[in-house]
């Protein structure tokens, strides 16, 4: 934890420390459909990643296999030091479900649809993880759970059930249930797209305060303008593949990529 | 009708209601293996095993397409001939239980993929297990869910277990028979045999309807249909 804050108070020199997310040539099919071809990716501890491109181009497949919400088809993921996944020879293999569930516990997701559990008060959002997973004392785990709740202004929501609260509001407490896990890394899995534009830019608020602090952030996200303000680096994957990686200014002022080029144009238009 | 009052239900009415009293031990008994075995076959049929698969559909559809009398029959009359002596009255649960067990199965199994695939997912990102994200996220919220059909189950399995008295046990209905048969009332006999049964499962649905409350959470029990019927209307203006 320390490490991932000291790295990160130096933002610019993230780019040198070891990574802490490296997939290699990562491949997923489901069933006949190639959805990932041969994908590479590295994120070190601090940096904050944008993976932005065409709908249906791979973005949200490529970070549900990172925490193996889907299961690979091929390749290399590296987290923290663990081989998830790797191939020898012609054999692809998978690490075992107890180490699957350690790295996830560590890179929790935010989802598009926020996925709060429903029978559940925000409170037990918050520190069914904590409590269940790494088994941390209760009185504890409420403890951090309100003083989260606090900080992404839902200290007055703990007894309240999802569908009590607004669509922000739940996004919020989908945040602070990934923070309670104490994460190395957090993925964002299009955190904006459901909610009403007016409830947006809270959102974005909260995820800058995290990248702020030096947390690790990989953002799914059509939000470009965001994208720019806040990434270090900009993934732009099209067709399954990324098709070009660099830091915002150049993705977005210079890019020579044409697919890449007429995406943005698209978008600015 | 003097007869009726003073002379028949005094002498008749305790011999029904110990028939009653089995008639609730069966249906008890069998609901509670017949939950636990239909919990395990939904488990079992949405595990991907397909060694598993098959065998249960099988279980399923078999004893969904068996009349219940002839189950019964068949498993009161095959268990002695394969060296196994069951009592009527276990007998009699064990065929109630299975033929449950195959129904409230698919309750469960609709139930449980009723639940929203990102709770699954949302368990998992942050590192629970499968089997942990089944017993706190999955199945307390797929229950609830299933609880009213459940229910309704039970007071058909109430009403079903009379023909157990097909097989000899002593529950309501066969207690009913054997006072008609010594008394030839037919009509007043099979009307106490009759309120009974109805006040038997009129307490049942009251008591299925007070664990569906209790189950509900609270934000969902404000905008329960009935409650709305009891809030104060709001005045029509003219």
């Amino acid at each position: 934890m320390n490490d991932t804050l000291t790295s990160a108070a130096h933002p610019h020199e993230a780019g040198r420390a070891a990574p802490l997310l490296e997939v290699r040539g990562l491949h997923k099919s489901f069933g006949p459909l190639h959805v990932l071809k041969g994908v590479d990716l590295v994120v070190r501890p601090g940096e904050v990643s944008f993976l932005i491109g065409p709908s249906g181009g791979g973005k949200s497949t490529l970070i549900r296999c990172v925490n193996f919400l889907e299961t690979p088809s091929a390749g290399e993921i590296t987290f923290d030091g663990r081989s998830l996944c790797r191939e020898e020879g012609n054999i692809f293999h998978i690490a075992p479900e107890r180490t699957l569930r350690a790295a996830r516990s560590e890179m929790p997701m935010v989802f598009q649809h926020f996925n709060l559990f429903s029978h559940r008060t925000v409170l037990e959002n918050v520190i069914e993880g904590p409590v269940m997973v790494k088994r941390q004392r209760r009185d504890e785990a409420i403890a951090i759970a309100e003083k989260l709740l606090a900080e992404v202004g839902l200290a007055d929501k703990h007894d309240r059930y999802p569908d009590e609260l607004s669509g922000g509001q739940k996004q919020r407490v989908a945040i602070a249930r990934a923070l309670a896990m104490q994460p190395k890394l957090i993925l964002f899995d299009e955190p904006t797209s459901a909610l009403d534009p007016e409830l947006v830019s809270g959102i974005l608020d909260t995820i800058r305060g995290l990248a702020e602090r030096g947390m690790t952030l990989i953002v799914v996200s059509h939000e470009m303008g965001f994208a720019r303000r806040l990434a270090d680096q900009v993934h732009f994957i099209s067709g399954g593949t990324i098709v070009e990686s660099g830091p915002p200014e150049r993705i977005f002022d210079a890019p020579d990529n044409p697919r890449l080029a007429s995406f943005i144009r698209s978008i600015l238009h | 009708m003097y007869d009726f009052f003073f002379v028949l239900i005094p002498r008749y009415f305790p011999f029904l209601l110990q028939g009653a009293l089995v008639t609730v031990e069966l249906s008890v008994l069998s609901m509670a293996f017949g939950l636990v075995l239909g919990l395990a076959v939904a488990l079992g049929r949405l595990s991907g095993r397909r060694w598993l698969e098959w065998p249960l559909a099988a279980y399923v559809e078999i004893w969904r397409d068996v009349p219940l009398i002839v189950q019964l029959l068949v498993i009161y009359f095959t268990l002695p001939s394969i060296g196994i002596l069951l009592p009527a009255f276990w007998a009699g649960v064990l065929g109630l239980s299975l033929n449950l067990a195959a129904y409230l199965s698919e309750v469960f199994r609709a139930a449980i993929l009723s639940i929203d695939s990102g709770q699954r997912a949302a368990g998992l990102s942050i590192g629970m297990s499968r089997p942990m994200i089944y017993g706190r996220i999955v199945l307390p919220q797929a229950l609830r869910i299933a609880v009213p059909t459940i229910g309704g189950y039970f007071i058909a399995l109430l009403k079903d277990s009379s023909l157990v008295s097909f097989i000899s046990v002593n529950e309501l209905l066969r207690n009913g028979t054997i006072v008609i048969s010594n008394t030839f009332r037919s009509m007043e006999v099979y009307m106490m045999v009759a309120i009974i049964y109805f006040a038997m499962s009129f307490v049942a649905s009251l008591l299925v309807h007070r664990i569906e409350q209790w189950l509900t959470p609270r934000y969902l029990r404000k905008k329960r249909p009935s409650d709305r019927a009891l809030a104060p209307q709001p005045a029509v203006m003219p």
